[in-house]
């Protein structure tokens, strides 16, 4: 399995009025192959700009101002429009979280889902519309044929959903965003949903980038997590070492803040006190320092950087509680450079 | 969609009859008749009562109406008092330089207003998007009449490109290039108050449209900005426009009064205010009833054309 997609430090400023914001800064994570990574973290921290800065599909006012996002090598960090273009719908693609707005409604879905396939892969208008309708059955739509000239108006929102990740997937993309994509469905369909794209995703080996604040979800569905906090990614490895051996202050503050089916009835859920500091106010220090039980002085006025350290599994932390850990994993893999 | 047409066909006879019978008596209501115009100034008051007798004009309103309403219903709308020609055949002679010049006008009015009402939302708050609205914040406020004399001003009586007026040169033989150069000021007059007002239009509709989640969606398929606006936002943000548009078609037959008059053209709108000043009523209310229908069916046309543009639309 190769390297799909690397994303190094990447920072994303948005130009506004009282000057640069920074929304995202220093997220890392890279993604092989097939393997799916989710996002994880509370509204606001930045998941979604993260994935609308590797397609370039933020505002105008919005860019990537630091840091690289490697794409099969090539770096999309300062990609031209033409090149983006060649790439959007094609080699990556995107679900969005809803459903029932993503879709234009005075374009039937066969319109929508034959535009990209004829742009990317230059099928005729018949051949397209053949393969759109394919794509709809598989995706388990019923009754495609009829769908295909039928407006977004006519269908529920599972089923909009559906469409847009068969097209999403028209093009076979190497990569699939999904940004929250079932956060707008009820239980039933979010569970169809995850199964449809987890069955896709065994047939055509796309790599997916999972966006959701749903752990449940997390478990179900990703090989690695990237846990973020207002703008960074704080703690990194894959999922069962995350389930299992969770390090970062704040991880740890969502995994008690799970509801569980033995807890009992009148159990208050625990909760991470306070809220996500301003985009506009970004401490010096731990971001996370104000609501962190484990805070200590040196929290307040130094920035912790990524940092890996020994575990089953790869698995990288931003906390000063495990700089001893840091420090033997560095030593650890430089003897081991030096000895071979 | 049939039933709904028909349906709106039938509703429009009782409101057509009802914009008739107010004109009528509107129309009768007004100070002056149409024998103080007709006859010699030092004719006797006999004389006028003759004439009066003679044009029906002596009976009461309500039965001069069903005169005129029984002879509507054998299609014809009577003669005019002051050139004592069939209204008709006026009329016809009439509509067709106010079509010519109220078409080219709307069509190039629309070509200036749509491309830069897109334009100014793509870059909203630019210098493109300030000077555009100021524009058009000059085009609807300018008043036809001013703006006309201010253009036959320069362009005519002073750097002598165009003609000051009417839709031939007098003595000439006519011809396409003639009534060109004819058309260029009162279309330029008349198509700077139409794109002013439509341009405002297009551009906030497209503003509401941009934001949508759908066009990030049309964007993350790889497709070009151009096609992104052109197709996917334009297309919804039609709903404005044709309603601009459906009020615009009624200036097709009775919009240009102002302009008409100012550059002699020989419209209805010259028509309009000739048969006032001679108490013309016959011609007065052909034209009335011309332009209510037109009204009538511009508003059904709207709402067949949103149906169309948006498919949520069903009238059914």
């Amino acid at each position: 399995m190769g390297e799909l997609l690397k994303v190094d430090r990447m920072k994303t400023e948005f130009q506004t009025e009282k000057g640069p914001v920074t929304s995202v800064d220093e997220v890392s994570f890279d993604l092989k192959e097939g393997e799916t990574i989710c996002l994880v973290g509370e509204s606001g921290c930045g998941k979604s700009v993260t994935s609308l800065s590797i397609m370039h599909l933020l505002d105008r006012n919005g860019s990537i101002t630091h840091g690289s996002v490697l794409f099969e090598g090539k770096d999309l960090a300062h990609a031209s429009e033409a090149a983006m273009r060649k790439i959007r719908g094609n080699d990556i693609s995107m679900i969005f979280q809803e459903p029932m707005t993503s879709l234009n409604p005075v374009l039937t879905i066969g319109d929508q889902l034959t535009e990209g396939i004829r742009l990317h892969m230059k099928y005729s208008k018949s051949e397209a519309r053949k393969y759109a309708i394919e794509m709809l059955k598989k995706v388990g739509i019923p009754r495609a044929e009829g769908i295909v000239d039928e407006y977004p108006h006519k269908l529920s929102g599972g089923m909009r959903q559906r469409v847009m990740i068969a097209m999403a997937l028209s093009c076979r993309p190497k990569l699939l965003i999904a940004d929250e994509p079932t956060t707008a469905l009820d239980v039933t369909i979010q569970a169809q949903i995850l199964k449809l794209m987890k069955e896709l995703r065994e047939e055509s080996n796309t790599a997916i980038i999972l966006i959701t604040h749903d752990l449940g979800v997390v478990a179900e569905m990703a090989d690695k997590v990237a846990v973020m906090y207002a703008g960074q990614v704080v703690e990194e490895t894959d999922v069962y070492t995350l389930f299992d051996n969770p390090k970062h202050p704040y991880t740890l503050g969502l995994m008690k803040s799970i509801p569980h089916i033995t807890n009992p009835d009148d159990m208050r859920l625990d909760s991470i006190p306070g809220s996500v500091p301003s985009v506009f106010n970004m401490p010096k220090g731990c971001r996370f320092y104000d609501r962190c039980p484990f805070a200590m002085e040196r929290c307040q006025n130094e920035k912790p950087e990524l940092k890996s350290i020994e575990d089953k599994q790869p698995h990288s932390i931003r906390c000063f509680l495990y700089e001893k850990e840091e420090q033997d994993y560095e030593q650890k893999h430089a003897e081991k450079e030096v000895s071979s | 969609m049939l039933q709904y047409i028909v349906r709106r066909i039938l509703i429009a006879i009782p409101v057509l009859f009802g914009v008739t019978v107010l004109n009528f008596f509107i129309i009768n209501l007004a100070p002056g008749n149409p024998v103080d115009m007709m006859v010699n100034p030092s004719a006797t008051p006999e004389q006028l009562a003759m004439q009066k007798h003679e044009l029906g004009l002596d009976q009461p309103v309500w039965a001069q109406y069903w005169h005129w309403l029984t002879q509507l219903f054998q299609g014809n709308l009577g003669f005019s008092y002051s050139t004592r020609e069939p209204v008709t055949q006026i009329l016809v002679a009439h509509i067709g330089p106010t079509l010519l010049l109220m078409g080219v006008s709307l069509i190039v009015g629309y070509l200036i207003a749509i491309p830069l009402g897109i334009i100014c939302a793509r870059k909203q708050n630019s210098w493109i998007d300030y000077l555009v609205t100021g524009f058009s914040f000059f085009g609807i406020s300018v008043p036809h009449f001013f703006l006309g004399l201010g253009v036959i001003y320069v362009f005519a009586s002073k750097l002598l490109l165009f003609p000051t007026g009417s839709m031939n040169t007098l003595g000439g033989d006519g011809g396409l290039i003639d009534t060109i150069s004819h058309l260029v000021l009162p279309v330029a007059v008349l198509a700077t108050g139409i794109a002013g007002n439509m341009v405002r239009y297009v551009r906030s509709s497209m503003l509401d449209v941009l934001g949508k989640d759908y066009l990030r969606t049309a964007k993350a398929k790889g497709l070009s900005q151009f096609i992104v606006t052109n197709k996917h936002a334009l297309r919804n943000s039609l709903i404005p426009i044709i309603t601009v548009i459906g009020i615009d078609i009624p200036m097709l037959i009775g919009g240009a009064i102002v302009t008409e008059q100012v550059f002699q053209w020989p419209g209805l709108g010259l028509l309009t205010i000739q048969s006032i000043t001679s108490r013309d009523y016959s011609t007065l209310m052909a034209i009335n009833l011309l332009a209510a229908v037109t009204v009538l069916f511009a508003n059904l046309l709207t709402d067949i054309l949103y149906a169309v543009a948006d498919p949520r639309i069903r009238y059914d």
